[in-house]
């Protein structure tokens, strides 16, 4: 029978809408308002999942983000599906549905679960030290290992969600809008400053807008009916943004935080259907006003993991927010004041709580006479030593404790009947972001937190996240803060008349005692990751010392909940076990994200073909139109080769070389870098940065150039023509265009500013289409009649402007390809009629077009290099065999005395040269590895395979490689390594075709 | 990410500039002079010390101009700004 464990109507919960969601294929109902956990408690289940390493039956802990155990798969099967989702923070809606991780087959029965009886054999470290020997049999061990572990499923499809990126620029951020959150918002706001308020939770207000407290009081009004009408004054305001369902991921310098809004997953799918699932808030705040809270600490104690233990403040959500009873026995373990305040709240919506067992010896505040009032027995001094029932809660064990805390005055125990243990062990202060940002922690001694103590940028924190707990305090520090920081006389705050009875002693023991060997309990510092105090113990007797090595070994903290309840247990057993202080030990690094981010969030709108920006040429449509396929380079579309009909790649790349060297080709070359260069110095500019002389070069002439890293290793290379006595254009190659731009201004604006020199970036301003072959004289003498195409007049590396149809044009006689080569540039909006031109023109002379891997064909038959395929940032232009590009004369060039580094004369350094197979029909693979003796140990690598064809021209494969020494080694036999065979290739002179440069001339 | 405050063109966010390393490294005149360590001394050799140090940056996608900034390594913060040629403010 289905329990009703609603105990009264909530004003944040509508009980007039029914909400059916599944949870492990089974139907519950909860109501609008519900989260996940809220709605399952409502129905009695508390059992949501295994842990991690013991498979051990886990509940629900918490009631918000810091939960370490119910985390669950959503949307199981779909491309929606998303693993680790924590349940406290699943608002529920029709249709949803939800399952367990961490379990086969399933929650109640877990195979994995036997290791929970294996336990003692799986301490920390145990993966490590076992199965790491014999070493080859590690990936036998790791197949069972992962598939017993594992948190959740990847989906296995693409995201079908939209996501969002916002930059927001305020004046005052405010992260978190409990109560000192909405104060500081409200001042801010009234100030005239521009705020943003952010809150991860659903409705405003903290935990303060659920408590109806007769002790505690602002005004002599309850503090929930205080804060709705703070509240209400602040929703009026100007200057004011509230974002709440909004998690602060990551806090960095410069007051530069990202945020996760979480907009549709509240709604059916339905209603969330075509809208922005979550964006991600990239924050710019002059001033930032940390307002986090705190998290209450868990107890650790024997089997303190049991479904039905949970924290005593989410107990009291469960029932004052969302009118849940997590219990019908219901019995709270603390250290301090603020249990009480939860049994009382319980007692009085009719709840029972049958007792509180307290580890104090004292306290006699206005609270605990209440509780007793009401009839609920307190065990003082007293401390849980063990618990009961597997997947339930059942009993608890209790035992007096001595006077240190560290075992008992006697060996009597009481078992107490209950179903939900509300444990209070004191407050963490949620520092997670101010660390984040830079900022120091310092420890306050007298109830063990650490709190912020210097602010690395213009930021304060206040309220219980800065160290102040009780509501006096909290009023009162936070209006001073408030005051000082914002740099005004007043707040609305300064006058309060606050009461809060709450007494403030606390007795902390980090690891409570158990009369039980050590060995054989359970006491769980590490929810998620199953880490014991017992592992920590362990790791400190092994010798670990450091804190951080310690969470390493043990994974303490390593979870997706990054240790938010129990790192302060293992830092306070660390310091009790080793006699080093709390303080003196330091805590571990927290890092962003303070929850989980989707991926989805992170890339927002920059997926598929907005991944990249692309680059398309001015000829791009005519490429498509004719059946291009297309490469991406650097940014580019470039067309890769033009199949026809149902031609192969490499039937396309045959034909059109052979055709680009037989009649005439045609390649669009608009993607080159281009860098207009003028000034008076710009000669000598260029002597600079090339390592070949360029004072000499004639207007009209065109000159090949290489550019060197100051190390002496290749860089860029390219094409320079000297247009007019102080004005050069430079191209480049496709990818390097913008760094060689950038390297070249480095050196005129910080090594040279005397030099008279000015650069500018063209590439985007002109089209080029690369006519070749032995007809491309006849077909631009179609296209410009009037140009005179003789030798003598333009012969080879020279350059003629020129006019088609009135439109300017340059137009460069240079190859890449070695045949007879002009390059015709006009203004890019001319582009596609200059390529449709050259078609025309050149229809009788068969031009046809070709792309990419055509031209890295043709020139790997001549040998040229390509910078970036056959150079990787290692090698000289002597490593090239390009010796003749390097002008001895030059005094200086940048990378000269590199290349006299006795690095870079050694004689056995890679070297490029060419390869031919033995078998004229076998093409090598790039990238294959070159040696010389197969059967040595281990097997000398001496180079590698750059490029690599089956040249029509030629009728046979050729390659290009770099293999160490190769210059000298011109004729012997090599062997490239392939997986199942050895193929035998000869080392020759890298150029293969037309030796003597007949056809550039032709 | 910093906000750094490009001498031409005012503040703008870290992902306008490229870094440059350390600032203050004169290229040699006479490079060919330099022996194999000397010239290493000048290719190789950077400080990258924690606390305030000297740094070129360039306002790589704005005004593509060069300038130096001394930076806190410490917390990333840019304590002056000034401009190629300029000696480094007292800080
Ligand atoms: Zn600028």
């Amino acid at each position: 029978m289905l329990k009703n464990l609603r105990v009264k109507t909530s004003k944040f919960i509508d009980e007039t809408t029914n909400v059916s969601f599944k949870f492990n294929g089974k139907t519950y109902y909860g109501f609008k308002g519900d989260t996940l956990a809220s709605a399952l408690l409502s129905n009695d289940v508390h059992l949501v999942g295994r842990s991690f390493k013991y498979h051990r039956p886990r509940g629900i802990m918490t009631a918000g983000s810091e939960e370490p155990n119910a985390i669950v798969q959503t949307n199981d099967n779909s491309a929606f599906t998303e693993p680790n989702v924590r349940a406290t923070e699943i608002e529920i809606y029709d249709g949803l549905e939800a399952s367990s991780q961490n379990c086969w087959p399933n929650v109640d029965f877990d195979i994995g679960g036997i290791n929970n009886f294996l336990s003692p054999l799986l301490p920390a470290g145990f993966y490590y030290k076992t199965f790491m020997w014999p070493a080859s049999f590690w990936e036998k061990y790791e197949y069972v290992i992962r598939h017993s572990a594992g948190l959740g499923k990847s989906p296995t499809e693409p995201d079908p969600d939209i996501y969002d990126h916002r930059y927001i620029h305020c004046d005052v951020l405010v992260i978190g809008a409990g109560i000192t959150g909405i104060m500081a918002a409200k001042t801010a706001a009234k100030n005239n400053l521009k705020t943003l308020l952010l809150d991860e939770k659903t409705e405003l207000g903290g935990s303060t807008i659920y408590q109806n407290s007769d002790f505690i009081k602002i005004n002599d009004q309850s503090t929930s009916t205080w804060l709705e009408n703070e509240i209400t004054e602040l929703e009026k305001l100007d200057n004011l943004e509230i974002k709440t369902r909004t998690s602060v991921a990551a806090y960095h310098g410069y007051n530069y935080l990202l945020a996760r809004e979480n907009l549709t997953d509240h709604l059916s799918k339905d209603d969330a259907k075509n809208k922005v699932r979550q964006r991600l808030l990239k924050i710019r705040a002059k001033k930032v006003i940390v307002a986090t809270g705190s998290l209450e600490r868990p107890m650790v104690f024997n089997n303190n993991d049991r479904p039905g233990i949970m924290l005593s403040s989410a107990i009291k959500k469960y029932a004052d927010y969302y009118g849940v009873a997590t219990g019908q026995k219901n019995i709270f373990f603390t250290n301090n004041d603020t249990a009480y305040e939860s049994a009382i709240s319980l007692s009085n919506k009719g709840i029972k709580v049958e007792a509180i067992v307290d580890i104090r010896e004292n306290s006699n505040s206005e609270f605990t006479k209440e509780a007793e009032n009401l009839g609920i027995k307190i065990y003082k001094n007293h401390t849980v030593v063990d618990t009961h029932g597997y997947k339930k809660l059942n009993k608890i064990s209790i035992m007096e404790l001595s006077k240190d805390g560290q075992s008992f005055t006697n060996s009597n125990k009481t078992i107490l009947d209950c179903d939900c243990l509300g444990m209070a062990g004191g407050w963490t202060p949620a520092v997670h972001l101010f660390t984040q940002s830079g900022g120091k922690l310092k420890f306050r001694d007298q109830d063990q937190v650490f709190i912020p103590n210097k602010y690395p940028s213009d930021q304060i924190s206040i309220g219980s996240c800065n160290g102040d707990f009780e509501l006096d305090e909290i009023i009162k520090n936070t209006s001073k803060s408030l005051r000082e920081f914002l740099n005004i006389n007043q707040t609305d705050f300064d006058n309060l008349d606050t009461k809060c009875p709450k007494d403030k002693i606390v007795r902390n023991i980090w690891l409570l005692p158990s009369d039980e060997v050590i060995g054989k309990t359970k006491p769980f510092v590490d929810y998620q990751n199953d880490a014991t105090a017992n592992d920590i113990k362990l790791a400190l007797r092994e010798g670990f010392r450091s804190i951080e090595h310690v969470k390493r070994y043990t994974t303490t903290g390593m979870g997706t909940d990054q240790g938010k309840l129990g790192n302060m247990h293992a830092l306070g057993i660390i310091a009790d076990t080793t006699g080093i202080k709390v303080g003196e030990l330091g805590t571990t690094t927290f890092r962003p994200p303070y929850t989980p981010l989707t991926f989805g969030t992170m890339v927002g709108r920059n997926v598929g073909e907005y991944f990249d920006a692309f680059r398309r040429t001015p000829m791009n449509d005519w490429h498509i139109e004719n059946k291009a396929e297309f490469e991406n380079v650097g940014q580019w579309k470039r067309a890769w080769y033009y199949p026809k009909n149902d031609e192969t790649m490499h039937d396309a790349v045959q034909r059109e070389s052979k055709a680009a060297r037989d009649g005439a080709g045609i390649l669009d070359a608009s993607t080159l870098g281009k860098i207009d260069i003028q000034g008076t110095d710009a000669s000598e500019f260029l002597n600079r940065v090339y390592t070949n002389a360029w004072s000499k070069l004639a207007i009209g002439k065109c000159r090949y150039g290489l550019m060197l890293n100051e190390d002496g290793m290749v860089y860029d290379d390219g094409v320079t023509t000297r247009l007019d006595e102080n004005h050069y254009i430079m191209t480049t190659t496709t990818g390097g265009a913008a760094n060689v731009l950038s390297k070249l201004e480095d050196y005129l604006q910080t090594e040279w500013p005397e030099l008279d020199v000015y650069l500018s970036s063209v590439t985007d301003h002109y089209a080029t289409a690369s006519v070749c072959g032995p007809n491309s004289k006849k077909i631009l003498n179609k296209i410009i009649p009037d140009l005179d195409l003789s030798d003598e007049n333009f012969p080879h590396m020279s350059f003629k402007n020129a006019k088609i149809d009135n439109i300017k044009c340059r137009v460069m006689r240079i190859s890449f390809t070695g045949e007879h080569t002009y390059e015709i540039n006009v203004q890019a909006n001319f582009g596609k009629s200059l390529w449709e031109m050259c078609m025309e023109a050149g229809e009788e002379f068969k031009i046809t077009p070709y792309g990419t891997e055509t031209m890295h064909l043709l020139r790997a038959e001549k040998g040229f290099i390509i910078v970036g395929q056959d150079t990787d940032g290692t090698m000289t232009p002597i490593d090239l065999q390009m010796d003749w590009i390097v002008s001895k004369k030059k005094y200086d060039f940048i990378g000269k005395r590199s290349l006299y580094r006795s690095d870079t004369m050694k004689e056995d350094r890679k070297q490029l040269v060419g390869l031919i197979t033995d078998n004229p029909s076998e093409v090598l693979e790039e990238g294959a590895q070159i040696v010389a003796n197969t059967n040595a140990t281990p097997v000398e690598m001496l180079g590698h395979v750059t490029s690599s064809y089956y040249s029509p021209n030629l009728n046979k494969s050729i390659a290009l490689a770099v293999v160490r020494g190769g210059k000298n080694m011109m004729g012997q036999k090599l062997i490239i390594a392939m997986e199942n065979k050895n193929i035998n290739v000869t080392i020759v002179d890298p150029v293969f075709f037309d030796k003597e440069n007949v056809r550039l001339n032709a | 990410m910093f906000l750094i405050t490009c001498p031409f063109c005012g503040e703008r966010e870290q992902s306008e500039f490229k870094a440059g390393g350390e600032a203050h490294i004169i290229r040699p005149k006479q490079p060919t002079e330099l022996s194999d360590d000397e010239w290493a001394e000048y290719l190789f050799m950077r400080k990258n010390i924690k606390g305030v140090q000297l740094e070129r940056w360039n306002h790589a996608n704005g005004c593509r101009k060069w300038f130096n900034a001394v930076r806190d390594t410490n917390n990333d913060e840019i304590k002056a700004i000034y401009k190629m040629g300029e000696k480094p403010p007292s800080i």
